[in-house]
Parts: structure tokens; C-alpha cells; sequence
């Protein structure tokens, strides 16, 4: 193994890191920082399911080696959640259907955000065409669009900034256990 | 106690709403735990060799370089594994490293144990295997043609793996009879599954040295089964644990080699042992879509009412038996459940060539003949002038019969699904009718809601579920059953909160862990929400009854008039006295002690006793018609579909959100079959080479359905409750896939007038017709010839309405139609 060692913000923590320099981010993340939220369906970059967001733009993280990071501002889908608050895109895929097994799903969710904070507001075509790079073989990808619509509705009322006020249509909302008369 | 509207129509108070999965957020987290998560302290990694030759005798294998290599733990080879071992009681046919001979470029003849990946990869690549390669068998024809030498020493002779032959009343008889007879031949090719998961699996020995295997598996039970085999071990000293599925699809049904290679690893080093599968060798793994090549005949009145149907199938099986026994007779077991079959011959022949095993894909043998008839139905309305969907209409089989070859089907909404997909498309007024390019296409199909026997012989249950409920309210659910993405978890929560009055989230679950969870034969077959899903019913009724008995005493009534709803338990003529689920289970607790229960399923008998009978039977069937709206270029050959209306006969809705979701992915892979995917291989000339190399085992090049590809999906749910679906309900996991592909080539037809006989439907074969109708043939592309196959003499069976009783003509009285279970045809079936 010839070691390398780098610095890189993951999540918005300084993370030092020693890891064989053969290594490619994907393989640092997973193994030598352990986030195994960031998944693998090639690692040769055809499937989309290892994308992160590097300085807020996708990539496939099995196709970028671990030395080119030093000094990298890295997302996973571990940061996405503010501390328990969900991420509305994450909300929205929970509760639109848009993760079946929920594989090709963390790829996916960084995709949809790289997506919605360069526009907003996309139509169909544009939601599809981001991400026509990750592939889903459960869902036939309908949830996962209906998905981003409604996280992109839910962005445009509910800004960030006022924290999580996103909420799923919940018609039987019933009282806790607790609650009981 | 009030019921719970078992069967009844309309939603429940959980059941029929549309509601986030259980697990859906630990999905959008990425907190869900796959296999290769999993990271264990003093882990090694595993590297299996694999065999660059589609068929060849082992001579030598040199380890001693590799066991000289750095990190290097331990090298294993064939003679590691004595044992053989498969999914099936007939076919033990594998053992986890090659011993003698390698079958298929892909065979592992090693494996080698590191300290890390990266060192088990460079000594595998230091292990040196001197072979002799052999006749290279590439395809049925070939398998047929070259009876030596042999790729197996069992089977029915030389390479032919299974052969089958039902007859289920005269239909030679029947087709002279008829008014017309239609003869076609189709070809279905080979497709793989694709889960973006690639096979994974962790072995460790536990702090008290029993052996435990992770693993990204469908049937967690099936692989304890026979990693007790393959290792000689007792089952008691192995745990095996499904991890969350990445997508599965079938392809993880099989108890594979590197699970059994990395547990024997485990035992050798006494460490943890992981194995993650590249891309390519998941392509190796295979256990996919068999190629089907099929000849039909058809006969009809005037009116193009079937009076008997011919079937012939020819499969390619690859290399190994998987479930291969049960598949051909999937190529035709279900081909009575749609339409009304009076007479029906049925002859499969399953050959063994040099390519990866071919196994159960989504639909399981199904889509290749449904492909055959839903194709020639369209040609049978297009020669007598009729709409393609009154044919069918027509002739719907008959809801709560027998049917010719003895499977006993339930509720059907098939007219209903035919009638809302046709609604839905405006088909009458398009059909035949848009411009040049664009068309419509119909069909229709039916499948099981869980195989009516298990893969090896026994009485036993096929689904249990284990309730806990303790005094803080929480109820925990242990099941078998297996989570590969289809919601089994969420029906299984779903379901115990609808009988006991609470939230599904309330509801806690632990699932396929051999130690923790009653024994569910897996998630295959479409069988869970069914199987688990009555279990659980009867779980959830049982400690109901011990709830209502303690509040009931606490509350001065009787406990029929209890409710549980809204979290609660309470009077129904007085809905203010009543008291919190928790309180109800603390009365309990006080009263009967610890509150546990249990409940378990094993489907129906079948009617069927013939030999063979073991593949078909189901304890219901769901329905499906599609209208697929296609555009067809003329100038490229090139198909887009526009749109799909999908209506789906599922008995009852459990959950709106994920049924849906089973139906566009069914879609979606359909289209993928229809229109592009082919596991397909390339042959050298063989005086040049013996070379057998799969064409494409990469995702780039293996071409599936990306989000630009995926039309709009229109999907209506018909609820036609099937008394024994757990609150009526039916399966959607597979169902739906089944008229994809011969609607889009229907679609076609009615775009171009081009018949394409085969599946992917490419823009080369689209051109193909298109020029030989320019040339004034008929456009027709497809397979031309089906070679001669020596079939066995036929077991015959009168159907139900000419006095058959479900044996065979000859056949002594017994369990003959129990055989080998699970589809199995042969007898010998229990091994425990
Ligand atoms: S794993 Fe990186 S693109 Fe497939
Ligand atoms: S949800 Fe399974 S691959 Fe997308």
C-alpha cells in the first residue's frame, strides 16, 4: 500500500484521512471514513449509484481517486438531514414510493439536489434528463420524478432557511400512543 | 370483537391508504445496512479465480504463489468442496469452486483470502490453472446436435437437461376439429436481472463459534439449507441473515458459491470473511431470463374461440440445473390461466449449454409463452377481422374453476382490467386507425400469487410470524420473509396494525434471520404477501383475542363488542370506555402473562396429482391487461413508447404508494425485455476457437431503460378480493411485467405492420420487415425453424370437464403430484 493522506471537508466536517493511494473517493468514503450511505452498482461509471456532490456538483465517486480530494468540499447523503430534520427531497422519496430498495437512492437524492439548486423549479424533461445517468432498476424511475416535483414544490414555500417545516399530506394523522382517552 | 372486514372491499384504517413504507426512511438516509456495509473488526477479503473457458477439464491449479503473496490468509480450491449442492432436490448439481471441470466462462475454480481486497486481487491473479478445454456447447440446437460430451453426468441424455410431456385431453383430436389453426414460432431471448446491488456476503464465526452468514439474498432459508449441505454442518450451528436486497429480481434466489466459499473461509480462519461481486461477475451469476424458443398452435372456431392449444418450449438453460426443473414447466404450466384452454399439450425441453445458469427472472418462465400467445391472439384477430380485445374478453377463464391441467383459480377482474386499459387508450376509436408509425397494441396475463409447494418436499408451513407485545405498547413482528426492496416489510407491518388498531410505524420488525425469525421459504415466486401476509393475520387475531380478553374483563364487557382502532381498545356501543393499546396489553401481560403469538401458512392442496403437477398451483392469481401506444421510425427501425394504460387485478391494495410502484417497475422492466435487454453471448468460429464470451457484461453496454426512455404509466387497480389473500389482496411484483412485451410488439404491428416474432424488438429487426414487406413478403421477423426434439411419450390427464379427476391416465394412486415440490418432477424430493 502507498499511503496518501489528505484533508477534505465531508459534510461540512474537516476529516483527516490516510488511505492506500490507489484508492477512488468512493473506496475512501465507504471503507476509510466508513459513510456507507454512498453505494456502488459498477464502479466503473456507468451506473450513477455512487454520485456525490463535490463543491456542490455531482460526481461518480468511483471514477475520482482519492488523492485528487485534498482540500475537497464533499456531500453524502449522511449530510443531507439537517440533525434530525430530513431533507425535503429526502421526505419527498420516502413518502412518493421513490425508494424501493433504496439502492440506487443516495445517488439519486444528490443528483435531484445538485439539480434543484441550479433551477429550482424544473419541468419533467429537465428532472429526467439530470438523471438520466443513475440508474434505478425497481421503481421505472415515475416515483422518483414525482418525487423531485414535490420536494421542488415544498422549496419553494418552505425556504431552508426557517428549517424543517416540510411535512407529508398525512390524512390519518392520529394521536400518539400515548394520547390514548 | 368487531371484524376486521377481512376480504371486504374499500381501505381499512391502514390498509388501502396511501403511506410512507416502513423502512422508507432509513432508505432515504442511507442508513439501510447492505451487505458489502457491513465492516467487521480483524475483516479479510475474498477474491474468487474464474474460469476464462466456456467448457474444460481442470488439469492443475498452482497456489503456491498466491499463498506466497503478500496478506494472502488462505487459498481454497475445488478440493476444498466435496460436496455438491443447489437450489433444487433434483439438481445438486454445483459445487462452490470447480473440482474437475469449469462450465462457463465465469466458473471460479479458486478463491483466495486477503487482508485487504486489494492483495486478495493480485495473488488471485498469481494462481495458475493449466486446462483442456472441450467441445464448446453454445446453444440448445448445438446441446441437441452434440449429446457428447456431456456438460452433466444426469439429465435425460446427452445434453438435455429436462424434458416434459402433458397432455390434458386429445388435442390433435381437437385441432382437426377446429375451424382454423394458427401456427407461429417465437423467440423470447435471455435477460438478466440487473439489481444494482451486486452480490454480496460476509461470514463470521460468533462469539460462540457458530458460523454466520450476511448475505444480499431472496431465500435466507434455502441458503441455510444448503450451506449445511455444502459444508457438512449441522443447521442449528449456522445463522443466516438476509441483509436488506439492493434490488434482487430473482437473482438472488440461488444459494450461490462465493456464499458457500466465504463460510468455509470463515471456519478455516476463524475471522470475519468478506466477498463483494464486481459488475462483471454478477453477469456470471446470472440466474436470469432463459432464452425460450417456442413453436404454437392454436385451433379456434369461427369466432376464434380456442378449442386447444399445442405448446412447444426450448429453453437454453446454461451451465447448471438452478431452478431450471421448475422453469420449463413454467414455459407452460400457467399458459390455462388467462383464457379458457379446453384441450392443451404442453412439451418443454430444457438443454444445458457452456453460459452462465439461467434461473427465475421476475415472472418466472412465464413471459417467454405469454409473449408466444398474447403475439398470436393479435394474428388470430387481425385474420378473422375482430378487436383484439373482444377475442380476449371472450374468452376469459371462468372465475373459481379448474382449469384444463387442474389449477384452481379464484377471483379474476380480468374483463374489468381489459375494459379500463381500453377505455383508458380510447382503443376503439385508435387502433388501426392512427397514422403510419404510431399504434396500439393489447395484452393480456395472469400469474401466481406464491408457488403452491416448496422447493424440497414437506409438509411444513411455508410462512410463519411471530408476534411479541410487551407492556410499552410495542409490538414486534419476526418473520422469515425477506426485503428486497417490494415492501414485504411494509405489508407485513400493515397488515398487524390493521388487525391490532394501530400505526404500521408502530410496529417493529425483525426478518430473515434464521436464529431470530420462523422459517418464510423466501421472497421469491411473488408468494409474501400472501404466505407471510396470512400468517401474519393469524398472529395479530391471536393476541387480539388475548387483548379483548383482559380489557374486556377490565371494561364489564364482552369481548366481542371491543374494537381496536385509533390505537385503542374500546367499546363499540360505547366508544368512551375503552382504554390506550398499551393499557390493553398491560391488562394482558397481568392476567396471561408474557404476550406471544404465532401464525403460520401453507397454501391450499392443488387439484392436480400428476406427475409434474408441482409447478402451477397457486392459492390465487393475479390479472393484467396493457395497452401499449408506440412509435414506430420507419427510417431507423427505431421503437419509442409513448404511453402504457396498465390495469392490474390485485385482489386488494395494502398500500396504493408501493403497489404502484411494483406496477411501473414491472413496466419498466418489461420494456426493458421488450426493446433492448439481452444477455447474449459471442461465438468464435469454433475451428478457430472454442472461445464462448458474453457479449456485454457491463452496464454500459448492457442496454436497459434509462429515466428518458420510461414513458407515461397509467395504472388502475381492479380490487377483486380473493378469498384466501390476506384481506383479499393478490400479487403486483410480477404480474405486470408479463404483458409488456407482447403489447409492444402488437404495437408495432399496428405502427408498421410488421410482425416481430422476437424479443428485444430492435431497430434492425423493426428495418428487417419493413423491407421485406417493401419487397412484397410477408413481414414477418423471427425464429424460422424449431429443431427435432425426442420427447418422451405424453402423460396424459382428461381435463375437469371430461372426467379427468387430476392423475394420469395409468398412474397409480399415491402422492404422485407432490413430487419434488416447488416444480420439481421428480419424486425423490425430501433430502432433510
Ligand atoms: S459505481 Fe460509480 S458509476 Fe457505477
Ligand atoms: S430503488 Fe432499487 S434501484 Fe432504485
Amino acid at each position: 500500500m502507498r499511503p496518501a493522506h489528505n484533508r477534505l471537508t465531508v459534510n461540512g466536517e474537516l476529516r483527516e484521512v490516510l488511505f492506500d493511494a490507489t484508492k477512488t473517493l468512493l473506496e475512501v468514503l465507504r471503507e476509510d471514513l466508513r459513510l456507507t450511505g454512498t453505494k456502488h452498482g459498477c464502479e466503473l461509471g456507468e451506473c450513477g449509484t455512487c454520485a456525490v456532490l463535490m463543491e456542490g456538483r455531482p460526481v461518480l465517486s468511483c471514477l475520482v481517486l482519492g488523492v485528487e480530494c485534498d482540500g475537497a468540499d464533499v456531500t453524502t447523503v449522511e449530510g443531507l438531514a439537517e440533525g434530525p430534520a430530513l431533507h425535503p427531497l429526502q421526505e419527498a422519496f420516502a413518502d412518493r414510493g421513490a425508494a424501493q430498495c433504496g439502492y440506487c437512492t443516495p445517488g439519486i437524492l444528490l443528483t435531484a439536489k445538485a439539480l434543484l439548486d441550479r433551477n429550482p423549479h424544473p419541468t419533467r424533461g429537465e428532472i429526467a434528463e439530470a438523471l438520466s445517468g443513475n440508474l434505478c432498476r425497481c421503481t421505472g424511475y415515475l416515483q422518483i420524478f414525482e418525487a423531485v416535483e414535490e420536494a421542488a414544490r415544498t422549496e419553494r414555500t418552505d425556504p431552508p432557511t426557517q428549517g424543517r417545516t416540510y411535512r407529508p399530506a398525512d390524512a390519518q394523522a392520529r394521536p400518539r400512543a400515548g394520547d390514548a382517552r | 370483537m368487531s371484524g376486521d372486514g377481512q376480504g371486504a372491499r374499500g381501505p381499512g384504517r391502514v390498509i388501502g391508504r396511501p403511506r410512507r413504507r416502513v423502512d422508507g426512511r432509513a432508505k432515504v438516509t442511507g442508513q439501510t445496512l447492505f451487505a458489502d456495509d457491513l465492516f467487521l473488526p480483524r475483516m479479510l477479503f475474498c477474491k474468487l479465480v474464474r474460469s476464462p473457458h466456456p467448457h474444460a477439464r481442470i488439469v492443475a491449479v498452482d497456489t503456491a504463489a498466491a499463498r506466497a503473496a503478500p496478506g494472502v490468509k488462505l487459498v481454497l480450491t475445488g478440493e476444498d468442496f466435496p460436496i455438491p449442492y443447489g437450489i433444487m432436490p433434483v439438481s445438486q448439481d454445483e459445487h462452490a469452486l470447480c473440482r474437475d471441470r469449469v462450465r462457463h466462462v465465469g466458473d471460479p475454480v479458486a478463491a483466495v483470502v486477503a487482508a485487504t481486497e486489494r492483495q486478495a486481487a493480485e495473488a488471485a491473479g498469481l494462481i495458475r490453472v493449466q486446462y483442456e478445454p472441450l467441445t464448446t456447447i453454445a446453444s440448445p440446437e448445438e446441446a441437441l446436435a452434440t449429446p457428447e460430451p456431456r456438460i452433466h453426468d444426469y439429465g435425460e441424455g446427452g445434453n438435455v437437461h429436462r424434458l416434459a410431456h402433458f397432455a390434458f385431453g386429445d388435442v390433435d383430436e381437437a385441432l382437426r376439429g377446429a375451424d382454423r389453426v394458427f401456427e407461429d414460432l417465437f423467440f423470447y431471448e435471455g435477460s438478466t436481472h440487473i439489481p444494482l446491488e451486486q452480490h454480496a456476503a460476509v461470514a463470521a464465526l460468533d462469539p460462540d463459534g457458530r458460523l454466520t452468514l450476511w448475505s444480499s439474498t431472496q431465500t435466507p432459508h434455502y441458503v441455510h439449507r444448503e450451506l449445511a449441505r455444502a459444508l457438512d454442518m449441522p443447521a442449528h450451528r449456522i445463522r443466516v441473515i438476509a441483509t436488506p436486497n439492493g434490488g434482487a429480481f430473482g437473482g438472488k434466489s440461488d444459494p450461490f458459491n462465493h456464499e458457500i466459499v466465504v463460510a468455509k473461509a470463515a471456519l478455516l480462519t476463524g475471522r470475519p470473511v468478506k466477498i463483494g461481486l464486481t459488475r462483471e461477475e454478477v453477469f456470471y451469476c446470472h440466474r436470469g431470463r432463459h432464452p425460450v424458443l417456442m413453436r404454437l398452435k392454436t385451433g379456434v372456431k369461427p369466432d376464434g374461440t380456442i378449442v386447444a392449444m399445442d405448446l412447444e418450449t426450448l429453453l437454453d438453460g446454461g451451465a447448471y440445473g438452478s431452478y431450471g426443473a421448475a422453469s420449463a414447466l413454467y414455459t407452460g404450466a400457467l399458459q390455462t390461466v388467462t383464457y379458457h384452454v379446453p384441450r392443451y399439450r404442453f412439451r418443454a425441453c430444457r438443454t444445458f449449454t457452456n453460459k452462465p445458469p439461467c434461473g427465475p427472472k421476475r415472472g418466472h418462465g412465464t413471459p417467454q409463452p405469454r409473449f408466444a400467445q398474447e403475439v398470436q391472439l393479435d394474428k388470430i384477430a387481425v385474420a378473422l377481422g375482430k378487436d383484439p380485445a373482444d377475442l380476449r374478453l371472450q374468452q376469459i377463464a371462468p372465475a373459481h374453476s379448474l382449469t384444463a391441467n387442474f389449477l384452481k383459480l379464484g377471483s379474476i377482474g380480468l374483463r374489468e382490467c381489459i375494459e379500463r386499459v381500453v377505455d383508458g387508450s380510447a382503443w376503439r376509436a385508435r387502433r388501426g386507425k392512427l397514422p403510419f408509425g404510431r399504434g396500439l397494441g393489447l395484452a393480456c396475463s395472469s400469474y401466481l400469487c406464491g408457488a403452491g409447494l416448496p422447493i424440497y418436499w414437506n409438509d411444513m408451513p411455508h410462512s410463519g410470524v411471530q408476534l411479541k407485545l410487551d407492556r410499552s405498547g410495542a409490538v414486534t413482528a419476526f418473520s422469515g420473509a425477506t426485503e428486497i426492496g417490494q415492501g414485504s416489510d411494509d405489508v407485513l407491518a400493515a397488515i398487524v396494525a390493521e388487525v391490532l388498531g394501530i400505526e404500521a410505524s408502530d410496529v417493529k420488525l425483525v426478518t430473515g434471520d434464521t436464529d431470530l425469525t420462523p422459517v418464510d421459504l423466501g421472497s421469491y415466486s411473488s408468494r409474501v404477501t400472501l404466505m407471510a401476509g396470512n400468517a401474519a393475520i393469524q398472529a395479530a387475531e391471536r393476541a387480539k383475542v388475548m387483548l379483548a380478553q383482559a380489557a374486556a374483563e377490565k371494561l364489564g364487557v364482552s369481548p366481542e363488542r371491543l374494537a381496536f382502532a385509533d390505537r385503542r381498545v374500546f367499546d363499540v356501543e360505547n366508544p368512551d370506555a375503552g382504554m390506550g393499546f398499551a393499557d390493553a396489553v398491560i391488562l394482558a401481560e397481568t392476567k396471561l402473562g408474557t404476550i406471544g403469538t404465532t401464525g403460520s401458512y401453507r397454501p391450499p392442496a392443488s387439484a392436480a396429482r400428476y406427475r409434474g403437477a408441482g409447478v402451477g398451483p397457486s392459492a390465487a392469481y393475479s390479472y393484467t391487461a396493457a395497452v401499449v401506444e408506440a412509435d414506430v421510425d420507419p427510417a431507423s427501425g427505431w421503437v419509442t413508447v409513448a404511453k402504457v394504460w396498465i390495469g392490474h387485478d390485485i385482489g386488494r391494495v395494502l398500500n396504493p404508494v408501493l403497489a404502484r410502484g411494483q406496477v411501473e417497475g414491472s413496466v419498466y422492466m418489461g420494456l426493458g425485455e421488450a426493446l433492448m435487454e439481452e444477455q447474449t453471448f459471442r461465438r468464435l468460429p469454433p475451428r478457430l476457437s472454442s472461445a464462448l464470451v458474453h457479449k456485454i457484461p457491463s452496464l454500459l453496454e448492457y442496454k436497459s431503460p434509462t429515466s428518458l426512455e420510461m414513458p407515461e404509466v397509467v395504472t388502475y387497480f381492479i380490487e377483486e378480493p380473493d378469498a384466501n389473500g390476506p384481506f383479499g389482496a393478490k400479487e403486483v411484483g410480477q404480474g405486470p411485467l408479463l404483458p409488456i412485451a407482447p403489447a409492444v410488439a402488437n404495437a408495432v404491428y399496428d405502427a408498421v405492420g410488421v410482425r416481430v416474432d422476437e424479443v428485444p424488438i430492435t431497430p434492425e429487426a423493426v428495418l428487417r420487415g419493413l423491407e421485406e414487406r417493401g419487397e412484397g413478403h410477408a413481414a414477418r421477423v423471427g425464429p424460422r425453424a424449431f429443431p427435432a426434439v425426442r420427447w418422451p411419450d405424453a402423460l396424459c390427464v382428461a381435463p375437469p370437464w371430461e372426467g379427468g379427476d387430476g392423475t394420469a391416465v395409468g398412474q397409480k394412486p399415491g402422492r404422485a403430484g407432490r413430487g419434488g415440490g416447488g416444480g420439481a418432477v421428480a419424486t425423490t424430493g425430501s433430502r432433510t
